[in-house]
């Protein structure tokens, strides 16, 4: 039997989200500006057209998620702790001019303005899953390129054990990481990690866009990681800079709550996070929650990557 | 307080316990319940649980610092009504949330102490409320049914633990409810040490308190 790949339908095709969401765009911002005036921002995504290739072979069949969902059920701690609080607050992120320095263990270290990345790299779409440490997940189309072509240009040195993203650190920008009466959320600047093979895995996707968009600010713009068999927390948002190092860096809620949190976070349904289960997963968007599968489906890919560790210990 | 105004005052105080649960429907009618819905009408019932079960432990400490009478009359309403938002909220994380897989939630209540801290503020809970009605007052004797019901402190505390140990890392409501509850409680211990040690006074006149035998008009009961 011949099965039909959705070749025939782009993006461009679908009609524009942006479109269907007017009518509550509409009347959230008219309620925003009704209760909240001077903060009030409509949530659904401003983005520009952002055109790239499906490149199917490292696609979910499934259907993602709704962009509404993704765009205002964020966990994104500069914004804000609640989930909502992102799409309320991403307003205040400015993402022109922006650069990416790469440098660390590296032949040759570079500042990246973020026009040049999109010059250089040749952009496709992937259709991943995600899924988040508090058992909810989502399917999203990303648009980016591999973190590996990026970390090629600047030649890694023998030593580079570890790679380590760093966020945006501006409180003016970011009103989650101003402190509050019980202190700061989490040690700002944000730092994620992974170890040099897992960077340079071709999953791992330096992501600029999604669902045919440029990246909404409250998704991580301009340009975030994507590590779909990690639990999302390790996929680093509004990156500033990439460094290559030899120990493994110290990250943010590793830090935060080392026994809740590992470096590793490899979506795992058998180990359990200490306070809930990680066996099942609600995706958002259905009513039955679903079995989490071992990295979070990658496991063909990337499984090998961990042959001989104990995934127990390094959660 | 004249029956008009006991009325009067039922009224607003069942019209503020029920606007949560309505919001919740109006939102819920409107496709207005978020990308995860089941998670928010969840926390969203919890919230208000404990909320107007410290509105309920809020109404003996508060008859005390107004010297009103009129707190006391809401305290089983709210008490009640914090036992159904309870319940609901059960009912959601059972229903809704894992569709009867008992198995797993057996497992969750004994290897998740949040769920396992919620699950045991729910049946301190049970004996309250079938115990709230005049008729069961009667037949414990006011004094015995004071000492059970103030388990409803102990209910407290623990859907207090519940929300502490459920929040993540960056939260605060959750300190914010445990502040009240700790305040509520101590208004009560400082009115208590301080009945104790008035009647430690009456009952040594000569020794401690001169002004003792002034006193002893002074009720020494149980309030």
């Amino acid at each position: 039997m011949l099965i039909k790949r959705a070749g025939r339908f782009t993006w461009s095709d679908v009609t524009d989200p942006r479109c269907l969401l007017s009518r509550r765009a509409l009347l959230a911002g008219a309620a925003a500006v009704a209760l909240a005036p001077g903060q009030g921002r409509a949530a659904t995504p401003r983005g520009a057209p952002l055109g790239a290739a499906r490149n199917a072979a490292l696609s979910l069949a499934e259907p993602p998620t709704k962009l509404e969902h993704a765009t205002t059920y964020n966990n994104f701690y500069e914004f804000g702790v609640d989930k909502d609080d992102p799409a309320r607050l991403a307003g205040s992120l400015r993402t022109r001019p922006w650069s990416v320095r790469v440098e660390g263990l590296v032949r040759t270290p570079r500042t990246f303005d973020i026009e040049e990345v999109l010059r250089l790299f040749p952009l496709e779409e992937r259709v991943y899953a995600l899924r988040c440490v508090e058992a909810w997940s989502m399917v999203i189309p990303w648009i980016g390129f591999p973190l590996a072509s990026l970390l090629k240009r600047v030649e890694p040195t023998g030593s580079a054990r570890f790679v380590e993203f760093t966020t945006l650190l501006d409180p003016k920008q970011f009103p989650g990481q101003r402190p509050g009466f019980f202190g700061s959320s989490l040690d700002w600047p944000y730092v994620e990690g992974l170890r040099l093979d897992e960077a340079l895995h071709p999953l791992t996707l330096v992501t600029v866009g999604m669902y045919g968009q440029v990246l909404p600010n409250q998704n991580g713009a301009p340009i975030r990681v994507v590590v779909p068999w990690k639990y999302g927390f390790k996929s680093a948002k509004s990156i500033v800079r990439i460094r290559l190092v030899r120990e493994q860096p110290a990250t943010s809620w590793a830090k935060a709550n080392p026994r809740e949190y590992g470096f590793y976070s490899n979506v795992n349904p058998a180990v359990s996070h200490p306070r809930w289960s990680q066996a099942t997963e609600r995706r958002i968007g259905e009513f039955r929650r679903r079995p989490t599968l071992p990295f979070n489906g990658y496991g063909d890919q990337v499984a090998s990557l961990y042959a001989g560790m104990d995934l127990r210990r390094h959660y | 307080m004249t029956r008009r105004g006991r009325i009067v005052l039922k009224l607003v105080a069942w019209a503020a316990c029920l606007a949560p649960l309505a919001w919740l429907v109006w939102r819920a009618a409107t496709d207005d319940l978020g990308a995860n819905p089941i998670s928010f009408v969840t926390n969203t019932l919890g919230d208000w649980t404990l909320r107007i079960l410290l509105a309920s432990l809020a109404m003996t400490p508060l008859g005390v610092v107004l010297g009103a009478a009129w707190p006391i009359t809401l305290r089983r309403l709210l008490g009640l009504f914090a036992f159904a938002y309870a319940c609901l909220h059960f009912a959601v994380w059972i229903a809704l949330d894992f569709f009867f897989d008992w198995a797993r939630m057996g497992e969750d209540i004994v290897k998740r102490p949040y769920i396992t801290l919620g699950m045991a503020a729910l049946l301190t809970l049970v004996p309250l409320a079938v115990t709230s009605t005049s008729g069961m007052v009667r037949r414990l004797g006011g004094r015995a049914w004071r000492r059970l019901h103030r388990l409803a402190y102990a209910a407290g505390v623990l859907a207090a633990l519940h929300f502490i140990w459920l929040a993540k890392v960056g939260r605060t409501d959750q300190y914010w409810h445990a502040a009240v509850l700790a305040l509520l409680l101590g208004v009560r211990l400082v009115h208590r040490a301080r009945r104790a040690s008035r009647r430690r006074a009456e009952t040594r006149p000569a020794e401690k308190s001169p002004a003792g035998p002034l006193r002893g008009t002074v009720v020494s009961g149980d309030r």
